[in-house]
């Protein structure tokens, strides 16, 4: 049993990036008409903000949860203005390739200067050690890293379904051009857009500093099951891809328990069985 | 048209002063080239109706001036101010307000939503109250989905939403289409109210019975140009060359 419960925690932690990811992936999807494959690299671009902090700066965890979404969210937006703004109108196709080459140069500088091994990240001291709960053993870490990744997705579904800034966003996610008409800087709206999606994913960076350690290919090895994480929820729907993110998350580290040869492979067999029976995905509207 | 002396907002001073003057006008949908130099006025305080067959180009003269058409050319000035090159989030802070054919009620809002999304754009417009003292329709349905509502409903939020943001020039495209003869009245009745409190309205209609119960003035638009105009007065005696230009 303890042995199940372990595996649902990893599956529980690894659902919690999936969920920020996917969520950052929808946003921006939502509101930009881009599939964004960068993703992976500004994830991974956050762990490594955080580790610069520390180490050149002498910045804390904390610190760092805060700094590293700020600045690599307006890497990110630099990204926006400078490139990314003139695929408006263009075929998604365009926008994928296009992030899918930012990914491979960023990846590419940060492996050219710190190889593909992995650099440690301490954990900070008031997360060190862990709990016993009884039925098993929780390092207190992980479970701060799923409740925080909880509470940041929950606060993001408020942002933008309950307040009026969200209102904007998505009624500029359904007519752009109105929104303008309206008085809105939508293109402002768009780049801010593009920084938070950004910023969600450099947060999920930093959190996973500390379990995954800070490799340039950390966010290439996970991005491919965010992606199918994504097509699993549907783009559309900004509840269903943190439903979806948490779900498969926990399915995975079931599957690592009952059949673990299936492990790496579930959630991509799941991909195939709702693109056959719901492609527009679970929770997803048609295009 | 003293009540709109009486209620003239600033910069409305007096109602034969021209607030838009559209010169030489020319729009482009990608490719297809739609209006070829279309020249209108419109005064302050007035209720200008623009009228045409389908395809004249009235849609697009709206959009023209609005600023959400790909390629436009020529001059539109709004209160001596140059349109021509401005993007539509600054046209839309100097007061002007479009109520597309569409309606455009977004799906994703509720009501309330739908109702303050477009921002104050400068002081002097409707409250809340009384917007809803014109549409007290919307006051019972703040919470349901924008898109529920029935055809009617949508076309008297879409009105109601650009009545809170101070913009003191309306351009409705439409307002009447498929709508039941009941509510075409309650936007008839809109309409005049909007004038009395010293809106400037432009209109675009097909239906030239409901447009002749609250315009000022008439243009004609064919293949993306004006050819005609003539008052409200004048109505009657324009009645046949109307009906040729029509084809009703």
């Amino acid at each position: 049993m303890q042995a199940l419960y372990a595996q649902l925690l990893v599956g529980l932690i690894n659902g919690s990036f999936y969920a920020l990811l996917s969520l950052g992936l929808a946003v921006i999807f939502g509101m930009l008409n881009i599939i964004n494959f960068a993703h992976g690299a500004l994830y991974m671009m956050g762990a490594f903000c955080a580790y610069f902090l520390l180490n050149l700066g002498g910045i804390n965890y904390w610190w760092a949860l805060l700094l590293a979404p700020i600045i690599v969210g307006i890497f990110g937006m630099i990204l926006e203005r400078t490139l990314l703004q003139w695929l408006t109108g263009l075929d998604h196709l365009y926008g994928l390739l296009l992030t899918f080459g930012i990914a491979l140069i960023v990846q590419g500088l940060f492996q050219n200067y710190f190889g593909s091994s992995g650099l440690p990240y301490a954990i900070p001291d008031q997360l060190r050690g862990g709990m016993n709960l009884g039925f098993m053993f929780l390092p207190i870490y992980r479970g701060w890293v799923v409740v925080f990744s909880l509470i940041v997705c929950l606060a993001t579904w408020f942002l933008i379904e309950r307040t009026r800034l969200g209102a904007y966003l998505r009624a500029a996610t359904e007519n752009p051009t109105l929104v303008r008409a309206f008085g809105v800087n939508v293109p402002r709206m768009i780049t801010l857009t593009y920084g938070l999606g950004v910023g969600l994913a450099a947060l999920a960076g930093v959190l996973s500093a500390p379990i995954n350690q800070v490799r340039p290919l950390m966010g290439a090895d996970l991005i491919i099951v965010v992606f199918a994480v994504v097509v699993i929820g549907g783009m559309g729907s900004i509840m269903g891809s943190i439903i979806t993110g948490f779900a498969l998350g926990v399915i995975e580290g079931l599957t690592k328990y009952f059949y673990p040869e299936a492990s790496n492979t579930v959630v991509f067999v799941l991909m195939v069985l709702v693109l056959l029976v719901k492609p527009t995905g679970l929770t997803g509207r048609a295009a | 048209m003293p009540e709109v002396m009486t209620a003239a907002k600033p910069g409305q001073a007096a109602a034969t002063s021209t607030i838009l003057d559209v010169k030489n006008l020319e729009s482009w949908y990608g490719e297809s080239h739609i209006l070829h130099g279309m020249n209108f006025t419109v005064n302050a305080g007035e209720v200008v109706t623009l009228l045409g067959r389908n395809g004249a180009g009235k849609t697009t003269t709206l959009k023209s001036i609005m600023g959400i058409i790909g390629k436009r050319t020529g001059s539109v000035q709004f209160n001596g101010q140059q349109l021509i090159r401005m993007t539509s989030d600054r046209i839309a802070r100097l007061g002007i307000a479009l109520c597309p054919e569409e309606r455009g009620i977004f799906a994703s809002l509720d009501v309330r939503e739908n109702l303050l999304l477009p921002p104050v754009v400068r002081p002097g417009g409707l409250t809340l109250d009384q917007i809803f003292e014109l549409f007290p329709n919307l006051k019972e349905r703040l919470k349901s989905q924008g898109t529920k509502l029935s055809g009617g409903e949508q076309q008297m939020l879409a009105i109601a939403r650009i009545l809170r943001t101070g913009a003191s020039f309306l351009m409705l495209d439409e307002p009447t289409e498929g709508l039941a003869p009941v509510i075409i009245q309650q936007i008839g009745h809109t309409i005049a109210r909007l004038k009395k409190e010293g809106f400037t309205i432009l209109l675009v209609e097909q239906n030239f019975r409901f447009a002749s119960t609250v315009a000022d003035r008439y243009y004609v638009v064919e293949h993306g140009k004006v050819i005609d105009g003539f008052a409200n007065a004048d109505l009657a005696a324009n009645m046949d060359k109307l009906h040729t230009y029509l084809g009703v």
